[in-house]
């Protein structure tokens, strides 16, 4: 089987500021791929570069097997069809002027195919994620935080793409909405086949959409595998810290946090050995040598002393 | 009760729109002791930030106060002067917002920021800047003296938060209000804060009222938490009974619908069918009667908040069935 995307080396430089240095991770078709890490990790800009938003100076980036990274938009524009982003804050990145109908099929306008009938798609797009018809006449401002994601959901899908390319999808949203909106993500990847990737520092939602999940620290992957066996027994230390720090709906749970300390160090000055190094609760003197990524039965680290 | 530092009694709050009163809080009594931590937990346009806005008498020109009263120390906010008000705010009362940038002044540095807010002590600028120092080492921000010369951007999201809270306990208050503070952090970040608010706490004694839409945080932050749905409220009592007890439908589905409680992976996860009523033309009865499984007859009269134990209430007719029987 082709992978539906495949990153290797993949690398994004604004200036001299290095934000991505050489990320790697497969996505096979109909997987939902997890991305996560604190903010300033390089996220968005993962994704960003995939889909050719973002600059990306080295490395390769297959879709369905073929070369994208650095094509031009003139090549990307027909592979928007096929590889569709759902953007972080939809209220701010749907146009206030334009109605429901006319922002769930611009998609359709983009890619200059007029014989649609916009009606009957918006009509059809809206069912599909479990909005009524008559929003169809609806601006953003009057949509409730969950509606205007589901519409953000409408859009990506309204040109039935392979891979959906999902920013922090529920962040800001209240738990309720956020479960609603995960199911909807859920039913559509087993009804329609797609493939995800989806962005997130909340490891919460991850269990429950993710496959497999990778971990981004200062623009690079520190631990990849299953989502199941990383939420059991996570191997690098940031991990760790990153799965004790979710506070838990009981005030009795007894939560063996472990400290996660300080900040993120600043990309323009990378620390030398493992760069998690100052922060990290495990660090011994071998750290100021440089890990290298390793894999095991499909669980990828890099840690010189893993748990 | 005599360790009561805020009391508030039937408060009703409108705002007045073009269709109609849109009635934002309703009958909202509940106490904030002396020391303790409160949460305020509730989902988007449940009333939080109305709440705040009306404890400090900060609010939008349309609100109208209909009924009910917040005593600070005995003393009625709701008709003190505007310059009691004032002389409170930023001293007995401080205030952390969601989002820090509204605190901080993007073009003064850190340290003249935390100076002009001592402008009340008459201690010489030196002086001010040692306790500005000092209050960032209290919120953890490493090499104190040298990041006061700094301006805002040049601090991270979670540093200014933690800043903020610097700044908003610099005066000592009684009484620390957090609206959101942390709902725009990483978890890492978050946790960071709220064991940050839990020591600050035990140092100053403050009280503190803790508003978020964050289960998992109001558990391990707060004493006690008040749950409130569409503008009322319908539960409240210790974490503990709260969260292993809840006697409110509408928290138990809340709880449930926490992924934070669910250990397996879902196929599909709780939520809560239905919409939040529209609080310009209320339904009659309960609340949350259109969404609740349980809904009877007998809902079609609003449920009063009633207690369940010395420290819980709940608002909800399920629990006058044995009465009743
Ligand atoms: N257009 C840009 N120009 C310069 N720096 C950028 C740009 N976009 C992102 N960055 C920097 O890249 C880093 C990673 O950002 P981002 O990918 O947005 O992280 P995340 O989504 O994980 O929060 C940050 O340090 C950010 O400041
Ligand atoms: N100035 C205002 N005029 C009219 N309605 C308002 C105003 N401010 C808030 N509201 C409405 O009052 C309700 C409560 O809002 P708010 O207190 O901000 O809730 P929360 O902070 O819990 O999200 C919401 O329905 C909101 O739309
Ligand atoms: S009073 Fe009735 S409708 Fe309201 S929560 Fe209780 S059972 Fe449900
Ligand atoms: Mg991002
Ligand atoms: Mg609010």
């Amino acid at each position: 089987m082709t992978a539906i995307l495949e990153v290797k080396g993949l690398q994004t430089n604004y200036g001299d500021v290095n934000v991505l240095a050489g990320v790697d991770f497969t996505v096979q078709p109909g997987e939902t791929y997890a991305m996560v890490g604190e903010s300033g990790s390089g996220k968005t800009t993962v994704i960003r570069a995939i889909a050719g938003l973002a600059p990306a100076q080295a490395g390769s980036v297959k879709f369905d097997g073929k070369e994208i990274r650095g094509i031009g938009e003139a090549a990307m524009r027909p592979l928007r069809k096929d590889i569709a982003m759902m953007f972080q804050d939809p209220t701010g990145s749907l146009s206030p002027r334009l109605t429901i109908r006319n922002l769930i099929t611009e998609p359709y306008k983009i890619q200059g195919m007029k014989d649609r009938d916009l009606d009957a798609e918006a009509k059809r797009l809206l069912e599909m994620v479990n909005l009524p018809s008559h929003f169809a006449d609806r601006y953003p401002y009057q949509l409730s935080g969950g509606q205007a994601r589901r519409v953000g959901v409408a859009r990506a899908l309204a040109l039935e793409p392979k891979l959906i390319l999902a920013d922090e999808p529920t962040a800001g949203l209240d738990v309720s909405v956020q479960g609603e909106l995960l199911n909807l993500l859920n039913a559509l990847r087993e009804r329609l086949g797609l493939s995800m990737v989806i962005i997130t520092h909340n490891l919460n939602v991850v269990r429950h959409v993710a496959d497999r999940m990778g971990i981004l620290y200062l623009g690079r992957l520190v631990e990849e595998g299953t989502t199941e066996d990383i939420f059991k027994s996570p191997r690098h230390p940031y991990t760790n810290c990153l799965l004790s720090a979710n506070p838990e709906p009981d005030p009795d749970a007894r939560l063996e946090r472990i400290a996660l300390t300080g900040e993120p160090p600043s990309l323009l000055n990378r620390p030398s050995g493992c760069e998690f190094r100052e922060r990290c609760p495990m660090a011994s003197d071998i750290c100021t040598n440089t890990p290298i990524w390793e894999t095991a039965k499909g669980h990828g680290i890099r840690c010189l002393t893993p748990l | 009760m005599s360790d009561a530092l805020l009391e508030i009694d039937n408060l009703c709050v409108d705002y007045e729109t073009a269709r109609g009163d849109l009635k934002a809080l309703r009958d909202i009594t509940f106490n904030i002791n002396k020391g303790e931590i409160v949460g305020i937990v509730g989902e988007s346009g449940c009333g939080k930030s109305t709440l705040i806005s009306a404890i400090l008498r900060l609010i939008a020109p349309n609100t109208r106060f209909r009924n009910g009263e917040i005593r600070f120390k005995g003393e009625d906010l709701l008709t003190a002067s505007e310059e009691k008000i004032r002389s409170l705010r930023g001293s007995d009362i401080s205030i952390v917002f969601q989002d820090p940038m509204q605190t901080h002044n993007p073009v003064i540095s850190i340290g003249n920021q935390m100076v002009d807010i001592q402008h009340r002590s008459k201690a010489p600028k030196a002086e001010k800047r040692a306790y500005a120092a000092k209050m960032l080492a209290a919120v953890g921000i490493p090499d104190p003296d040298a990041r006061l010369n700094q301006y805002p951007h040049e601090f991270s999201g979670g540093m200014r938060q933690r800043i903020a809270i610097a700044m908003a306990l610099m005066s000592e208050p009684d009484l620390l209000i957090a609206d959101e503070p942390t709902t725009a952090l990483d978890a890492t970040l978050e946790v960071q804060i709220i064991e940050r608010l839990k020591n600050l706490q035990k140092d100053f004694g403050c009280s503190i009222l803790f508003i978020s839409h964050h289960l998992g945080v109001i558990a391990e932050l707060c004493d006690r938490v008040v749950v409130m749905y569409a503008g009322a409220v319908v539960e409240s009592g210790t974490v503990r009974e709260v969260f292993h007890n809840p006697k409110h439908p509408y928290t138990k589905r809340l709880i449930e619908c926490d992924p934070g409680h669910i250990k397996e992976r879902a196929r599909v996860l709780p939520t809560i069918p239905g919409e939040v009523p529209d609080l310009a033309n209320l339904p009659s009865g309960c609340i949350f009667r259109d969404r609740c499984l349980q809904a009877m007859d007998r809902c079609t009269s609003v449920p009063p908040l009633t207690d369940i134990t010395e420290s819980q209430r709940a608002a909800c007719w399920l629990n006058h069935m044995e009465a009743a029987e």
